[in-house]
């Protein structure tokens, strides 16, 4: 077929994606980049790993020309840059997927895909036929399936990253970054995903991909990029690099493992005992975590751990069942009374359900426990700040200041606030969903030690997740699937049995 | 893998049927029952009501809210506000008159300016305001809402201080033409108003441009991503708005054929309630001009019952708020967007 035809010129015409040679970039005092030199090769799948701050944002900046470097060379498919201002070379040159959508949700797919590029008669009258059409071609020919006449509001996160995927090859470019693009999806998505990339790079396409997900990149690409404080650490092929030294290399040799709680379960004390709940596809669900002990709750999305989450929460009411969080009954009445009852909740997503962007650190981690920093509903500047300068240094949080908006705050240190003011109040039982979604691996370890000493205090620990890592971190792992407890795993389980069990297929050997 | 990609499709392919079915649904028409409700009402409360006499009536005291009602409509798709239209419905035409008006005991200024000239002035004002409004939005970043807000008040000063409050009249003809003439039986002012709707209505739905305000509407940062030139585009709806506003305010000066100090008070109201009843949503990105069109026919048709209806002067604002408020309630129900801002 001549578009495959096409493609293949297309492949053939460079050799270099991308490159860079002795970028530098600063912000204020700040060395955001520092004589990176990278080559990405036409074609190849390149993982771009670092932690938080490590200087990939800018990175990517720098190659969709967002921003200029301070020093340093830029070149795309063989050719320097394009000027900064000139958006439409940029476009067809390189794209990236956020993690935040850039579709315009009141719009159709198609327009979507031709956004301020429409095929147009004289005078800019948009051709909507022909606009749908070549949405269709161009979606058929990449193997892309998905509607053209959806509304995007409607669209999946799945189906989101496709049209993003198909609005840059629509523009002309065979070089795509891709931002934490399974941060939202759930196992089978991340499968198809999976595929979808590999098709497109048989295609000729070349991918900068950006995980915190080491298991990932090794499905994936072929080397990877290891920044670290703004430079380049390394860069092989992922044959050379197994995970440890990828971690190694991306810490400094700087890392803790194995900060954990285990042991800290004391049998006969309960934290919390589900009976028979039925919610959502859960029906008839009891299992029970002693003080200490870390139990995890696993299943797809969909499979109802994350509506069982919501009720022990105080989020929604069950359809049946009982819960009793400390041998009392958790009482009806929403959130506030499972938190008086000795629920500590760190939500899944907390950008929008965790924190309070524009207030201070200092407020954030106090809301729990607002009713005891002074009489009578008042709340005492002075108190708060005394509880939460304690709370930081606890969790090692890093902020300017106890005054300091928490929007401000990086990922990891966000989720260490929301995490503080879940144990501000001494839970008798921790709730945590995803817990380190979206932080760094630095992070996830600091995370994990609070919990460690959540434990060892005599907490009860339910984490609700499906990623492996928050999993292996508990004493029990119980798994969800439709609405069922289908297995129960303890410490020390085989990643694949374990997954196995959460997609509800059997395993084998 | 096959299955993966037919489940992904099978999934958009319903949604995507009820997406289109959902447009075709007359989306633009949920108003239509409210409409002929109100004209059945109309017919058995006065005799006079299904003539085609006072169907132009209704027509023509609407055509200057329509007009705005453009204006607005195309500000609200770009996702920003602005409250100070109606103040230029007073001012542009009170600044051209009194420019005209020779005699200073009635408070014309003694000019006596070309009334050709005075009248493109009046454009000249228009464009003049929303280009302040667009560079205090755009440029300064600050909120449209307490922007046009406070343009509002400051340019209803200004309108009422030209002429210490005084109501101009003897406009020269070239004022008065719009508001009193007509072409093949039908009031210019109606004519008008419908091919600015048909035009604007095209240029939404057809022009590159059109499509642009929607996407920066919607999710500004995508609109950026892709080469729109947002601020450019935010700020030409502004003027462009202005300008609509001046044209509707020599229409009304033309069909009362004097220039009151309070001209176009209290508009805006109705100009946001004819706006968001039609589907325009208020967080931008979405509606279009037809439905905002059937909104101001409700609210045209609704004046005109409830004035025939004989209800007392003082009660017809509480009647025509509680109208409205129902009416924002039957579109909801019948399946229109959430309104949240």
């Amino acid at each position: 077929m001549s578009a495959s035809a096409t493609r293949n010129r297309d492949q053939d015409r460079f050799r270099l994606a991308a490159e860079l040679t002795h970028v530098s970039k600063t912000f204020g005092a700040n060395h955001a980049l520092r004589d990176v030199s990278v080559e990405i090769p036409a074609g190849q799948s390149r993982a771009l790993v670092g932690r938080n701050g490590a200087g990939k944002s800018t990175l990517v900046a720098v190659l969709t020309g967002l921003i200029a470097p301070d020093a340093g060379r830029v070149r795309l498919a063989d050719a320097p840059a394009p000027a900064l201002a000139d958006r439409w070379a940029w476009r067809q040159r390189v794209a990236c997927v956020y993690q935040r959508s850039t579709v315009v949700p009141t719009l159709t797919v198609a327009e979507n895909l031709f956004l301020n590029a429409q095929p147009v008669a004289a005078g800019s009258w948009i051709r909507w036929a022909a606009m749908r059409e070549r949405a269709e071609a161009v979606l058929r020919e990449w193997g892309l399936e998905i509607d053209v006449g959806l509304d995007a509001g409607r669209l999946s996160v799945e189906q989101r990253q496709i049209v993003e995927i198909a609005r840059a090859l629509i523009q002309g470019s065979r070089f795509i970054i891709l931002d934490e693009p399974t941060a939202e999806l759930e196992g089978r998505e991340v499968t198809r995903l999976f595929d979808r990339m590999q098709r497109l790079r048989q295609g000729g396409v070349t991918f900068l991909y950006i995980s915190h997900h080491l298991e990932e990149i090794y499905e994936v690409c072929d080397s990877v990029t290891v920044l670290r404080d703004g430079a380049v650490v390394t860069s092989a092929p992922l044959t050379e690099m197994p995970k440890d030294r990828v971690v190694a290399a991306m810490v400094g040799g700087d890392v803790r493992l194995g900060a954990r709680g285990a042991g800290a379960a004391r049998p006969g004390t309960e934290s919390l005992r589900v009976e028979a709940l039925s919610v959502g596809p859960v029906a008839g669900l009891s299992f029970a975590v002693a003080a200490g002990e870390c139990v995890g709750l696993a299943g797809l999305a969909g499979s109802g751990t994350e509506q069982v989450a919501d009720v022990i929460a105080g989020l929604r009411r069950p359809a049946g069942g009982g819960i009793t969080v400390g041998g009392r009954a958790l009482p009806a009445g929403g959130v506030a009374a499972a938190q008086r009852a000795g629920v500590g909740y760190v939500p899944r997503d907390r950008r929008m359900h965790g924190i309070v962007p524009l207030l201070s650190v200092a407020e954030n981690m106090t809301l729990t426990i607002a009713d005891r920093l002074g009489p009578g509903g008042i709340v005492l500047p002075a108190e708060r700040d005394r509880h939460a300068r304690r709370m930081i240094r606890d969790l090692q949080l890093v902020a300017a200041s106890t005054e300091q908006p928490v929007g401000e705050l990086s990922g990891g240190n966000q989720q260490k606030a929301v995490m503080g003011r879940a144990l501000a109040a001494d839970p008798r039982l921790l709730l945590l969903v995803h817990p380190t979604q979206g932080v760094d691996i630095a992070a996830k370890e600091a995370l994990f030690a609070i919990i460690a000493r959540a434990q060892v205090a005599g907490t009860g620990v339910l984490v609700v997740s499906d990623d492996l890592d928050e999993l292996r971190i508990c004493d029990r792992v119980l798994v969800i699937f439709k609405g069922r407890l289908a297995a129960s795993f303890a410490a020390g389980w085989q990643d694949r049995d374990l997954v196995a069990a959460i997609e509800g297929v059997a395993a084998h050997g | 893998m096959a299955d993966a990609a037919q489940d992904v499709q099978g999934g958009a392919r319903t949604e995507g049927l009820r997406a289109r079915g959902a447009r075709l649904a007359l989306h633009e028409l949920t108003l239509l029952p409210a409409i002929a409700l109100t004209i059945i009402a109309g017919a058995f409360i006065s005799n006079a009501f299904l003539t085609a006499d006072n169907f132009f009536n209704i027509l023509q005291q609407s055509s200057e809210l329509a007009v705005l009602v453009i204006a607005e409509s195309l500000i609200l798709i770009g996702g920003k506000f602005d409250l100070s239209l109606e103040s230029v419905v007073g001012l542009a035409p009170m600044f051209s008159a009194w420019l005209v008006v020779r005699d200073t005991s009635i408070g014309g200024s003694g000019i006596g300016l070309n009334p050709g000239l005075a009248i493109a002035l009046m454009f000249v004002v228009g464009a003049l305001v929303g280009a302040a409004n667009g560079f205090l939005v755009v440029r300064l970043r600050l909120n449209a809402f307490i922007v046009t807000l406070a343009m509002l008040i400051l340019l209803r000063g200004v309108t009422l201080g030209i002429t210490n409050g005084k109501t101009l009249f003897e406009l020269p003809n070239a004022f008065l033409y719009l508001g009193s003439a007509k072409w093949l039986g039908v009031p210019v002012s109606i004519w008008i108003a419908g091919v600015l709707y048909l035009l604007f209505g095209l240029f939404l739905r057809y022009h590159r441009i059109g499509r642009a305000l929607y996407a920066i509407g919607g999710n500004p940062e995508a609109a950026r991503v892709a080469g729109i030139r947002v601020e450019r585009v935010t700020w030409g709806v502004y003027i462009v708005g202005g300008m609509l506003a001046a044209l509707a305010g020599l229409m009304l000066t033309g069909r009362i054929a004097s220039v009151v100090s309070s001209q176009g008070q209290n508009m805006i109201f109705y100009v946001f309630a004819a706006a968001v009843i039609g589907g325009i949503s208020l967080n931008g990105g979405r509606g279009r001009l037809l439905g905002a069109l059937t909104g101001v026919l409700l609210l045209g048709i609704l004046q005109n019952v409830l004035t025939l209806a004989q209800i007392p002067a003082f009660w017809i604002d509480a009647a025509y708020g509680a109208i409205i408020l129902i009416a924002l309630i039957l579109a909801r129900a019948s399946g229109g967007p959430a309104q949240e801002a």
